[in-house]
C-alpha cells in the first residue's frame, strides 16, 4: 500500500478543511443535472471519519422532516466544492454511532468554546 | 509495432475522474521492454516476437540464457516471454527495439493475463461454489460434499471434466475486454480500470484485445 501512496497524490486535494468528528458542518456539493450545475449544501453532524490518503470519506448525519438521514461523502471528491465548519461539539470517541439510537434533545453535543 | 508488453502488478486504489465519480483503477507498471529475438515462419514454423522485461545482474541467470542477450547485444532481463503476432508485423520489429506504455491508449480495450493467487487444494463448495449439504436435519459426515458424481453400472465410470476437489488458483489466467483508464508514459504506468488477475508484485502480460481489435489478414 505504501507503494501506492506516490501515485494518490496528484488527485489528493491540498486543502481539504478543517474539521473533526462531532463538528457540524456544511459540505457545499457539486450536482450537475443534464448541462446544467448547483451548489447543494448538506448540514449535519460529521459521525465518523474513516479511511486514509485517497480513498478517505466522512458521514454526516442529520434530522430530516423526523427521519434521520446520512450521507457519505468522499474527502478527495472534486465535487465537494467547501466544507464549513458551522459548530464544534465535545466528543470523546471517533465514531459517533450512538446518536443513531437518540433524536431531539438527547442527541445534542456539547460545543466546544 | 508490438501489440503486447510485459508488466509489474502494484495494486489497487481508487481516483476520481474528470466528472468526480470514484473510479477502481490496478496499477501496473509496464515496460520498457525490449525485442530480444524473433520466430519466423521461414525458421520457425510460426511468427511471434521475443521480448525482455527488467533488467538484473548477468550473475543472475545461467550461461544459456545470458548467451540469449549476448547474441541480441542487450543487457541481461529477467523476464522472456513470446507474443505471437502476424508475419508482416514481427518484420516491422527490430531486435532491440523498445516497447513502452504508448502502445496503449486511454479507453482502449485489453486483455491482462497473470497467475491467479493460489488456494491450495480446495473442496468443491470453495472451489466451484457447489451448495453443499443442510448442516441440520440429521445430515452426517456430509456437509461440504458435491452429491453423486454418476451414474450406475452403466456408465459404471465418473465422467471426465466431473467437478471435484483440487488445486485451486496459481493458474495461468487471462482477463478479457479490460479499459485502459490513464497512460502515463514518464513512470511506465498503465492505470487499468477494474481488477486484474494475481497477486501485487506478479507479473502480467497487457494485450490489445483480441476479440475487439480488428484482425488482420
Amino acid at each position: 500500500m505504501r507503494k501506492l501512496e506516490q501515485f494518490e497524490k496528484e488527485y489528493l486535494k491540498k486543502q481539504t478543511g478543517q474539521f473533526r468528528v462531532g463538528d457540524t458542518v456544511l459540505v457545499h456539493m457539486r450536482i450537475v443535472e443534464g448541462e446544467k450545475e448547483r451548489v447543494q449544501v448538506f448540514q449535519g453532524v460529521v459521525i465518523r471519519r474513516k479511511g486514509g490518503g485517497l480513498s478517505e470519506s466522512f458521514t454526516v448525519r442529520k434530522y430530516s422532516y423526523g427521519i434521520g438521514v446520512e450521507r457519505i461523502f468522499p474527502l478527495h471528491s472534486p465535487r465537494i466544492e467547501n466544507i464549513e465548519v458551522v459548530r464544534s461539539g465535545k466528543v470523546r470517541r471517533a465514531k459517533l454511532y450512538y446518536l443513531r439510537q437518540r433524536k431531539g434533545k438527547a442527541a445534542r453535543l456539547k460545543e466546544i468554546n | 509495432m508490438s501489440t503486447a508488453i510485459l508488466g509489474k502488478k502494484l495494486g489497487m486504489m481508487q481516483v476520481f475522474s474528470d466528472r468526480g465519480n470514484c473510479v477502481s483503477v490496478t496499477l501496473v507498471e509496464a515496460g520498457p521492454c525490449v525485442v530480444v529475438q524473433k520466430r519466423t515462419p521461414a525458421k520457425h514454423k510460426y511468427s511471434a516476437i521475443q521480448i525482455g522485461f527488467e533488467q538484473i545482474p548477468g550473475r543472475k541467470l545461467n550461461k544459456p540464457r545470458l548467451g540469449v542477450f549476448e547474441r541480441a547485444d542487450l543487457s541481461p532481463m529477467r523476464y522472456l516471454r513470446e507474443i505471437r503476432m502476424i508475419p508482416e508485423d514481427v518484420d516491422a520489429c527490430k531486435i532491440g527495439d523498445n516497447i513502452t506504455v504508448s502502445i496503449f491508449a486511454p479507453g482502449e480495450k485489453v486483455d491482462i493475463a497473470g497467475t491467479s493467487k493460489g488456494k491450495g487444494f480446495q473442496g468443491v463448495v470453495k472451489r466451484y461454489h457447489m451448495k453443499g449439504n443442510s448442516q441440520t436435519h440429521g445430515t452426517h459426515e456430509h456437509r461440504r460434499h458435491a452429491g453423486s458424481i454418476g451414474m450406475r453400472e452403466q456408465p459404471g465410470r465418473v465422467f471426465k471434466g466431473k467437478k471435484l476437489p483440487g488445486q485451486m488458483g496459481n493458474k495461468h489466467v487471462t482477463t478479457q475486454n479490460l479499459t485502459v483508464y490513464k497512460v502515463d508514459e514518464e513512470k511506465n504506468l498503465l492505470y487499468i480500470d477494474g481488477p486484474v488477475p494475481g497477486a501485487d508484485g506478479g507479473l502480467v502480460t497487457i494485450k490489445k484485445a483480441v476479440k475487439l481489435t480488428p484482425a488482420k489478414k
